[in-house]
Protein backbone atom coordinates (compact mmCIF):
# COMPACT_ATOMS: atom_id res chain seq x y z
CA UNK A 1 0.00 0.00 0.00
CA UNK A 2 1.10 3.64 -0.24
CA UNK A 3 2.38 5.39 2.44
CA UNK A 4 0.00 7.22 4.54
CA UNK A 5 0.72 11.22 4.66
CA UNK A 6 2.20 12.03 7.84
CA UNK A 7 2.71 8.34 9.64
CA UNK A 8 5.10 7.93 11.63
CA UNK A 9 3.70 5.36 14.03
CA UNK A 10 4.83 4.58 17.86
CA UNK A 11 8.72 3.59 17.86
CA UNK A 12 9.86 0.43 16.67
CA UNK A 13 9.65 -2.26 18.48
CA UNK A 14 12.99 -4.45 17.94
CA UNK A 15 11.07 -7.53 18.61
CA UNK A 16 11.80 -11.26 16.82
CA UNK A 17 8.62 -12.29 18.75
CA UNK A 18 5.97 -9.91 17.53
CA UNK A 19 3.96 -11.71 14.95
CA UNK A 20 3.36 -9.48 11.25
CA UNK A 21 0.80 -6.68 12.03
CA UNK A 22 0.78 -7.56 15.65
CA UNK A 23 1.83 -4.54 18.31
CA UNK A 24 3.54 -5.01 21.76
CA UNK A 25 0.55 -4.54 24.03
CA UNK A 26 2.31 -4.20 27.43
CA UNK A 27 1.10 -4.58 30.61
CA UNK A 28 -2.25 -4.40 29.22
CA UNK A 29 -4.59 -7.68 28.98
CA UNK A 30 -7.72 -7.03 27.17
CA UNK A 31 -10.61 -9.26 27.41
CA UNK A 32 -12.41 -10.15 24.05
CA UNK A 33 -15.26 -12.67 25.47
CA UNK A 34 -18.43 -12.16 23.20
CA UNK A 35 -20.80 -14.15 25.80
CA UNK A 36 -21.37 -13.44 29.59
CA UNK A 37 -18.58 -14.53 31.85
CA UNK A 38 -19.90 -17.77 33.35
CA UNK A 39 -19.97 -18.10 37.54
CA UNK A 40 -18.03 -21.28 37.50
CA UNK A 41 -16.54 -22.59 40.82
CA UNK A 42 -13.63 -24.78 40.88
CA UNK A 43 -16.38 -27.32 42.54
CA UNK A 44 -18.32 -27.30 39.69
CA UNK A 45 -15.62 -27.43 36.69
CA UNK A 46 -15.17 -30.44 34.97
CA UNK A 47 -12.88 -31.26 31.95
CA UNK A 48 -14.01 -33.97 29.61
CA UNK A 49 -12.50 -35.72 26.76
CA UNK A 50 -14.09 -37.79 24.17
CA UNK A 51 -15.18 -38.71 20.86
CA UNK A 52 -12.49 -41.06 18.73
CA UNK A 53 -10.59 -42.23 21.59
CA UNK A 54 -10.10 -45.46 23.29
CA UNK A 55 -11.28 -44.30 26.89
CA UNK A 56 -13.54 -41.65 27.16
CA UNK A 57 -12.51 -39.72 30.10
CA UNK A 58 -13.76 -36.82 33.20
CA UNK A 59 -12.02 -34.97 34.81
CA UNK A 60 -12.63 -33.05 38.44
CA UNK A 61 -11.04 -29.75 39.47
CA UNK A 62 -9.34 -32.22 42.24
CA UNK A 63 -8.21 -35.03 39.61
CA UNK A 64 -7.20 -32.67 36.98
CA UNK A 65 -4.71 -31.36 39.87
CA UNK A 66 -3.51 -34.47 40.45
CA UNK A 67 -1.76 -34.31 37.21
CA UNK A 68 1.75 -33.78 36.45
CA UNK A 69 2.20 -29.78 36.76
CA UNK A 70 3.20 -27.89 33.52
CA UNK A 71 3.53 -24.53 32.51
CA UNK A 72 3.71 -22.11 29.96
CA UNK A 73 5.86 -19.59 29.76
CA UNK A 74 6.32 -17.41 26.79
CA UNK A 75 4.05 -14.66 24.35
CA UNK A 76 0.69 -14.53 23.36
CA UNK A 77 -0.76 -13.13 20.56
CA UNK A 78 -4.59 -11.88 19.82
CA UNK A 79 -6.08 -11.65 16.39
CA UNK A 80 -7.41 -8.12 17.43
CA UNK A 81 -3.44 -7.41 16.64
CA UNK A 82 -2.29 -7.15 20.50
CA UNK A 83 0.38 -9.59 21.71
CA UNK A 84 2.02 -10.07 25.02
CA UNK A 85 5.31 -10.88 25.92
CA UNK A 86 6.60 -13.16 28.79
CA UNK A 87 2.98 -14.08 29.94
CA UNK A 88 3.36 -17.08 32.56
CA UNK A 89 0.30 -20.03 32.85
CA UNK A 90 0.26 -22.79 35.63
CA UNK A 91 -1.74 -25.76 34.88
CA UNK A 92 -1.14 -29.63 33.20
CA UNK A 93 -0.51 -30.43 29.93
CA UNK A 94 -2.80 -31.30 27.15
CA UNK A 95 -0.85 -34.30 26.43
CA UNK A 96 -1.56 -35.84 30.36
CA UNK A 97 -5.41 -35.83 29.50
CA UNK A 98 -4.56 -37.05 25.84
CA UNK A 99 -2.37 -39.80 26.72
CA UNK A 100 -5.01 -40.73 29.21
CA UNK A 101 -7.55 -41.61 26.42
CA UNK A 102 -5.59 -42.41 23.72
CA UNK A 103 -6.91 -40.64 20.53
CA UNK A 104 -7.80 -43.50 17.89
CA UNK A 105 -5.56 -43.50 14.48
CA UNK A 106 -8.20 -41.85 12.54
CA UNK A 107 -8.38 -39.01 15.09
CA UNK A 108 -7.33 -35.78 13.00
CA UNK A 109 -9.33 -32.56 14.87
CA UNK A 110 -10.48 -31.10 18.30
CA UNK A 111 -13.36 -28.99 19.03
CA UNK A 112 -12.72 -27.73 22.20
CA UNK A 113 -15.87 -26.07 24.30
CA UNK A 114 -16.50 -24.49 26.73
CA UNK A 115 -18.69 -24.45 29.88
CA UNK A 116 -20.36 -21.42 28.25
CA UNK A 117 -20.94 -23.06 25.05
CA UNK A 118 -18.16 -21.19 22.69
CA UNK A 119 -16.20 -23.84 20.44
CA UNK A 120 -13.43 -23.87 18.70
CA UNK A 121 -11.53 -26.41 16.47
CA UNK A 122 -7.79 -27.25 15.99
CA UNK A 123 -5.62 -29.81 14.45
CA UNK A 124 -5.03 -32.84 16.75
CA UNK A 125 -1.61 -31.75 15.60
CA UNK A 126 -1.88 -28.59 17.44
CA UNK A 127 -2.55 -29.80 20.62
CA UNK A 128 -0.16 -32.49 21.25
CA UNK A 129 4.15 -32.49 21.95
CA UNK A 130 3.89 -29.76 24.62
CA UNK A 131 1.92 -27.39 22.38
CA UNK A 132 -0.84 -27.00 24.89
CA UNK A 133 -1.96 -26.99 28.38
CA UNK A 134 -5.14 -26.63 30.81
CA UNK A 135 -4.39 -23.93 32.46
CA UNK A 136 -5.86 -22.24 36.08
CA UNK A 137 -2.90 -20.14 37.36
CA UNK A 138 -2.15 -16.58 35.60
CA UNK A 139 0.92 -15.33 37.02
CA UNK A 140 1.42 -17.88 39.87
CA UNK A 141 -2.38 -16.59 40.85
CA UNK A 142 -5.73 -18.66 40.24
CA UNK A 143 -6.97 -17.46 36.50
CA UNK A 144 -9.36 -14.74 36.99
CA UNK A 145 -13.15 -15.78 35.51
CA UNK A 146 -12.80 -12.42 32.84
CA UNK A 147 -10.08 -14.63 31.64
CA UNK A 148 -11.15 -17.74 31.54
CA UNK A 149 -10.80 -19.13 35.05
CA UNK A 150 -11.61 -21.52 36.74
CA UNK A 151 -9.54 -23.26 34.18
CA UNK A 152 -9.08 -22.51 30.22
CA UNK A 153 -7.05 -24.05 27.10
CA UNK A 154 -3.88 -22.66 26.26
CA UNK A 155 -2.39 -22.86 22.99
CA UNK A 156 0.14 -19.84 22.16
CA UNK A 157 1.37 -20.67 18.76
CA UNK A 158 -2.04 -19.93 17.85
CA UNK A 159 -4.12 -16.73 17.73
CA UNK A 160 -5.64 -16.51 21.53
CA UNK A 161 -9.31 -16.95 20.20
CA UNK A 162 -7.92 -20.90 19.88
CA UNK A 163 -7.24 -20.77 23.49
CA UNK A 164 -11.32 -21.34 24.50
CA UNK A 165 -11.54 -19.91 28.02
CA UNK A 166 -14.04 -22.02 30.50
CA UNK A 167 -12.50 -25.28 28.91
CA UNK A 168 -15.26 -27.92 29.35
CA UNK A 169 -13.94 -30.49 27.01
CA UNK A 170 -12.38 -31.91 23.73
CA UNK A 171 -14.31 -33.91 21.14
CA UNK A 172 -11.70 -36.01 18.89
CA UNK A 173 -12.97 -35.75 15.17
CA UNK A 174 -11.82 -37.60 12.11
CA UNK A 175 -12.21 -34.05 10.66
CA UNK A 176 -12.22 -30.26 10.80
CA UNK A 177 -15.06 -28.37 11.98
CA UNK A 178 -15.66 -25.11 12.52
CA UNK A 179 -16.07 -23.61 15.82
CA UNK A 180 -17.78 -20.49 16.75
CA UNK A 181 -15.25 -17.37 15.39
CA UNK A 182 -14.46 -19.88 12.76
CA UNK A 183 -17.85 -19.57 11.63
CA UNK A 184 -18.44 -16.19 11.42
CA UNK A 185 -15.76 -15.65 9.40
CA UNK A 186 -11.95 -16.19 10.86
CA UNK A 187 -9.94 -18.62 9.85
CA UNK A 188 -9.58 -22.13 10.35
CA UNK A 189 -6.18 -22.18 12.10
CA UNK A 190 -5.47 -19.35 12.82
CA UNK A 191 -1.55 -19.23 12.98
CA UNK A 192 -0.38 -15.57 13.73
CA UNK A 193 3.46 -16.24 12.09
CA UNK A 194 1.27 -16.63 8.74
CA UNK A 195 -1.30 -13.99 9.63
CA UNK A 196 -4.26 -16.64 9.32
CA UNK A 197 -6.84 -13.88 11.02
CA UNK A 198 -9.73 -14.24 8.86
CA UNK A 199 -11.37 -16.86 6.00
CA UNK A 200 -9.27 -16.50 2.92
CA UNK A 201 -6.26 -15.06 4.42
CA UNK B 1 -18.82 -39.15 11.81
CA UNK B 2 -21.04 -36.62 10.23
CA UNK B 3 -22.95 -35.14 12.45
CA UNK B 4 -21.76 -32.01 13.68
CA UNK B 5 -20.71 -31.52 16.89
CA UNK B 6 -22.92 -29.64 19.57
CA UNK B 7 -21.78 -28.43 23.07
CA UNK B 8 -23.88 -29.30 25.77
CA UNK B 9 -24.61 -25.70 26.74
CA UNK B 10 -25.68 -22.72 24.56
CA UNK B 11 -24.71 -19.52 24.08
CA UNK B 12 -26.07 -16.64 21.03
CA UNK B 13 -24.52 -18.68 18.12
CA UNK B 14 -24.92 -19.47 15.81
CA UNK B 15 -23.63 -15.85 14.19
CA UNK B 16 -26.60 -13.64 12.22
CA UNK B 17 -24.60 -14.29 8.97
CA UNK B 18 -22.55 -15.78 6.54
CA UNK B 19 -19.71 -13.56 6.14
CA UNK B 20 -18.21 -13.11 2.43
CA UNK B 21 -14.71 -14.31 2.88
CA UNK B 22 -13.51 -12.43 0.08
CA UNK B 23 -14.26 -9.06 1.17
CA UNK B 24 -12.97 -9.93 4.17
CA UNK B 25 -9.77 -11.18 2.57
CA UNK B 26 -9.36 -7.73 0.21
CA UNK B 27 -7.70 -4.52 1.53
CA UNK B 28 -9.13 -1.49 0.06
CA UNK B 29 -8.02 1.74 -0.53
CA UNK B 30 -10.74 4.19 1.44
CA UNK B 31 -10.25 8.43 0.79
CA UNK B 32 -11.22 10.68 4.02
CA UNK B 33 -13.97 13.18 2.48
CA UNK B 34 -15.21 14.32 5.92
CA UNK B 35 -14.01 14.63 9.74
CA UNK B 36 -16.99 15.67 11.77
CA UNK B 37 -16.03 16.46 15.45
CA UNK B 38 -18.80 14.81 18.14
CA UNK B 39 -17.67 15.02 21.31
CA UNK B 40 -14.05 17.06 22.51
CA UNK B 41 -12.31 13.46 22.45
CA UNK B 42 -14.26 11.59 19.40
CA UNK B 43 -14.53 12.62 16.17
CA UNK B 44 -16.50 11.08 12.67
CA UNK B 45 -14.39 10.08 10.00
CA UNK B 46 -16.46 9.78 6.65
CA UNK B 47 -14.53 7.33 3.77
CA UNK B 48 -15.62 6.70 0.10
CA UNK B 49 -14.64 3.53 -0.33
CA UNK B 50 -16.26 2.72 -4.11
CA UNK B 51 -15.99 -0.94 -3.81
CA UNK B 52 -17.17 -1.53 -0.76
CA UNK B 53 -19.53 -4.49 -1.07
CA UNK B 54 -21.84 -3.24 1.81
CA UNK B 55 -22.03 -4.51 5.49
CA UNK B 56 -24.46 -5.25 8.10
CA UNK B 57 -25.32 -2.77 11.44
CA UNK B 58 -22.68 -4.19 13.90
CA UNK B 59 -19.77 -5.02 11.89
CA UNK B 60 -16.70 -3.97 11.97
CA UNK B 61 -13.59 -3.83 9.67
CA UNK B 62 -10.11 -3.64 9.73
CA UNK B 63 -7.92 -0.21 9.06
CA UNK B 64 -4.20 0.13 8.31
CA UNK B 65 -1.40 2.82 8.28
CA UNK B 66 1.74 2.45 6.45
CA UNK B 67 4.64 4.89 7.83
CA UNK B 68 7.30 5.52 5.46
CA UNK B 69 9.61 2.52 6.39
CA UNK B 70 7.04 0.17 5.71
CA UNK B 71 5.85 -0.01 9.22
CA UNK B 72 2.06 -1.32 9.35
CA UNK B 73 -0.33 -0.39 12.14
CA UNK B 74 -3.84 -2.19 12.08
CA UNK B 75 -6.71 -1.77 13.74
CA UNK B 76 -10.45 -2.81 13.79
CA UNK B 77 -13.02 -0.40 14.30
CA UNK B 78 -16.65 -0.86 14.52
CA UNK B 79 -18.84 0.92 11.30
CA UNK B 80 -21.05 3.81 12.23
CA UNK B 81 -22.95 4.47 9.20
CA UNK B 82 -25.51 2.22 7.84
CA UNK B 83 -25.53 -0.06 5.05
CA UNK B 84 -27.36 1.92 2.62
CA UNK B 85 -24.31 4.69 2.47
CA UNK B 86 -23.84 3.44 -0.53
CA UNK B 87 -19.86 4.02 -1.56
CA UNK B 88 -19.34 5.17 1.67
CA UNK B 89 -18.32 4.14 5.17
CA UNK B 90 -18.20 6.08 9.04
CA UNK B 91 -16.07 5.77 11.72
CA UNK B 92 -16.02 7.47 14.90
CA UNK B 93 -12.89 7.02 16.83
CA UNK B 94 -12.02 8.57 20.52
CA UNK B 95 -8.75 9.86 20.58
CA UNK B 96 -6.52 7.48 23.05
CA UNK B 97 -4.34 9.01 24.90
CA UNK B 98 -0.62 7.69 23.00
CA UNK B 99 -2.78 5.91 20.52
CA UNK B 100 -0.51 5.62 17.26
CA UNK B 101 -3.78 5.10 15.04
CA UNK B 102 -6.33 7.24 16.25
CA UNK B 103 -3.59 10.22 17.36
CA UNK B 104 -3.01 10.58 14.04
CA UNK B 105 -6.85 10.42 12.47
CA UNK B 106 -7.33 13.51 15.42
CA UNK B 107 -4.31 15.30 14.38
CA UNK B 108 -2.76 15.01 10.96
CA UNK B 109 -5.64 13.41 9.23
CA UNK B 110 -7.79 15.58 6.38
CA UNK B 111 -9.83 15.43 3.98
CA UNK B 112 -7.97 13.69 0.84
CA UNK B 113 -6.03 11.27 2.86
CA UNK B 114 -6.23 7.52 2.29
CA UNK B 115 -5.89 4.65 3.83
CA UNK B 116 -6.85 0.84 3.17
CA UNK B 117 -9.69 -1.41 4.76
CA UNK B 118 -10.99 -4.89 4.99
CA UNK B 119 -14.22 -5.74 5.71
CA UNK B 120 -16.97 -5.99 6.33
CA UNK B 121 -15.74 -8.73 9.55
CA UNK B 122 -17.51 -10.46 11.65
CA UNK B 123 -20.80 -11.98 11.90
CA UNK B 124 -21.43 -12.38 15.10
CA UNK B 125 -22.54 -8.85 16.61
CA UNK B 126 -24.48 -8.26 13.17
CA UNK B 127 -28.22 -7.24 13.78
CA UNK B 128 -30.06 -7.57 9.80
CA UNK B 129 -32.85 -5.71 11.85
CA UNK B 130 -34.83 -9.01 11.79
CA UNK B 131 -35.23 -9.18 15.99
CA UNK B 132 -36.19 -7.06 18.54
CA UNK B 133 -33.19 -5.27 19.41
CA UNK B 134 -32.09 -4.15 23.01
CA UNK B 135 -29.27 -2.03 22.82
CA UNK B 136 -26.74 -0.84 25.51
CA UNK B 137 -23.33 0.46 25.11
CA UNK B 138 -20.73 3.15 26.76
CA UNK B 139 -18.67 5.82 25.26
CA UNK B 140 -17.65 4.77 21.97
CA UNK B 141 -19.06 1.48 22.76
CA UNK B 142 -22.30 2.87 20.81
CA UNK B 143 -20.86 3.25 17.42
CA UNK B 144 -22.07 -0.38 16.31
CA UNK B 145 -25.28 0.53 17.99
CA UNK B 146 -25.45 3.34 16.21
CA UNK B 147 -25.15 2.09 12.88
CA UNK B 148 -27.99 -0.14 14.37
CA UNK B 149 -30.49 2.52 14.92
CA UNK B 150 -29.47 4.14 12.15
CA UNK B 151 -30.68 1.15 9.80
CA UNK B 152 -33.81 1.03 11.85
CA UNK B 153 -34.63 4.50 11.17
CA UNK B 154 -33.32 4.61 6.99
CA UNK B 155 -35.64 1.77 6.40
CA UNK B 156 -38.80 2.73 8.86
CA UNK B 157 -38.37 -0.46 10.73
CA UNK B 158 -41.50 -1.46 12.72
CA UNK B 159 -39.67 -4.25 14.87
CA UNK B 160 -38.75 -2.50 18.29
CA UNK B 161 -35.46 -1.26 18.99
CA UNK B 162 -33.95 0.47 22.55
CA UNK B 163 -30.98 2.22 23.09
CA UNK B 164 -29.29 2.63 26.66
CA UNK B 165 -26.39 4.67 26.48
CA UNK B 166 -23.65 5.55 29.29
CA UNK B 167 -21.20 8.64 28.45
CA UNK B 168 -19.34 10.43 31.44
CA UNK B 169 -20.91 13.84 30.87
CA UNK B 170 -23.26 15.31 28.54
CA UNK B 171 -20.55 17.01 26.65
CA UNK B 172 -18.99 13.29 26.10
CA UNK B 173 -21.91 11.73 24.69
CA UNK B 174 -21.07 10.81 21.07
CA UNK B 175 -24.24 11.48 18.76
CA UNK B 176 -26.13 13.14 21.49
CA UNK B 177 -27.69 15.33 18.71
CA UNK B 178 -29.51 11.91 17.28
CA UNK B 179 -31.15 10.41 19.51
CA UNK B 180 -35.22 10.11 20.15
CA UNK B 181 -37.78 8.35 21.74
CA UNK B 182 -36.33 5.11 21.39
CA UNK B 183 -32.86 5.90 23.56
CA UNK B 184 -32.24 6.44 27.25
CA UNK B 185 -28.57 8.06 28.43
CA UNK B 186 -26.93 7.33 31.42
CA UNK B 187 -24.45 10.06 32.70
CA UNK B 188 -22.20 8.32 35.19
CA UNK B 189 -19.97 11.72 36.28
CA UNK B 190 -21.91 15.09 35.57
CA UNK B 191 -25.93 15.69 33.98
CA UNK B 192 -27.82 18.13 32.62
CA UNK B 193 -29.69 19.86 35.01
CA UNK B 194 -32.59 17.52 36.35
CA UNK B 195 -30.87 14.63 35.35
CA UNK B 196 -29.87 11.95 37.85
CA UNK B 197 -25.88 10.74 38.21
CA UNK B 198 -25.08 7.36 38.17
CA UNK B 199 -24.38 4.07 36.70
CA UNK B 200 -26.07 2.12 34.83
CA UNK B 201 -28.25 0.20 37.08
CA UNK B 202 -30.98 -2.29 37.29
CA UNK B 203 -33.72 0.19 37.46
CA UNK B 204 -33.13 1.39 33.84
CA UNK B 205 -32.85 -2.65 32.82
CA UNK B 206 -35.83 -4.06 34.62
CA UNK B 207 -38.26 -1.49 33.05
CA UNK B 208 -37.41 -2.69 29.34
CA UNK B 209 -37.23 -6.25 30.21
CA UNK B 210 -40.78 -6.22 31.42
CA UNK B 211 -41.84 -5.11 28.17
CA UNK B 212 -41.45 -8.27 26.53
CA UNK B 213 -42.15 -7.42 22.57
CA UNK B 214 -43.04 -11.05 20.54
CA UNK B 215 -40.06 -13.37 20.60
CA UNK B 216 -37.94 -11.48 23.00
CA UNK B 217 -35.09 -9.06 22.57
CA UNK B 218 -31.76 -9.95 21.17
CA UNK B 219 -29.25 -7.90 23.53
CA UNK B 220 -26.60 -6.32 22.19
CA UNK B 221 -23.90 -5.05 24.68
CA UNK B 222 -20.65 -2.60 23.90
CA UNK B 223 -18.54 -1.04 25.91
CA UNK B 224 -15.02 -1.24 27.93
CA UNK B 225 -14.97 -4.97 29.55
CA UNK B 226 -15.80 -3.76 33.03
CA UNK B 227 -19.13 -2.37 31.63
CA UNK B 228 -19.44 -5.15 29.49
CA UNK B 229 -19.30 -7.57 32.83
CA UNK B 230 -21.58 -5.07 34.95
CA UNK B 231 -24.51 -4.44 32.30
CA UNK B 232 -24.23 -8.45 31.16
CA UNK B 233 -25.16 -9.27 34.49
CA UNK B 234 -27.55 -6.57 35.49
CA UNK B 235 -29.21 -8.73 31.79
CA UNK B 236 -29.08 -11.88 33.13
CA UNK B 237 -30.28 -10.71 37.01
CA UNK B 238 -33.22 -9.24 34.96
CA UNK B 239 -34.28 -12.15 33.59
CA UNK B 240 -32.66 -12.08 29.64
CA UNK B 241 -31.52 -15.50 28.53
CA UNK B 242 -27.86 -16.04 28.54
CA UNK B 243 -27.76 -17.22 25.18
CA UNK B 244 -29.68 -13.94 24.13
CA UNK B 245 -27.10 -11.33 25.20
CA UNK B 246 -23.79 -10.56 22.60
CA UNK B 247 -21.15 -8.82 23.64
CA UNK B 248 -18.17 -6.96 22.34
CA UNK B 249 -15.99 -5.56 24.40
CA UNK B 250 -13.23 -2.73 23.66
CA UNK B 251 -9.75 -4.08 24.47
Amino acid sequence: MNVTRGFTGRPRANNAGLPPGQYDAGDDWPVLSAEVTPDLAPADWTFRVDGLVAEERTWSWEQAHALPASAYEGDIHCVTSWSKFGVRFGGVSLDAFLDAVRPDASATHAVAYSHSGYTTNLPLADLTGGRAWIAWEYDGKPLPAEHGGPARLIVPHLYFWKSAKWIAGLRILDHDEPGFWEQNGYHARGNPWEEQRYSGD
Amino acid sequence: MTETFVPPTRFAVPGRIAVSNRAAATWQTATLTEIRRETPHAATFRFAVPHWTGHLPGQHLMLRLRAEDGYLAQRHYSIASPPDDAGHIELTLDHVEGGEVSGWFHTVARPGDSVEVRGPLSGFFAWPGDRPALLIGAGSGVVPLMSMLRHHRARDLDVPLRLLVSARTSEALIYAREYGEETTPVFTRGAPDGVPVGRMAAAHVAPLLAEQPPGGWEAYVCGSNGFAEHVSRLLVEAGQPVDRIRIERFG
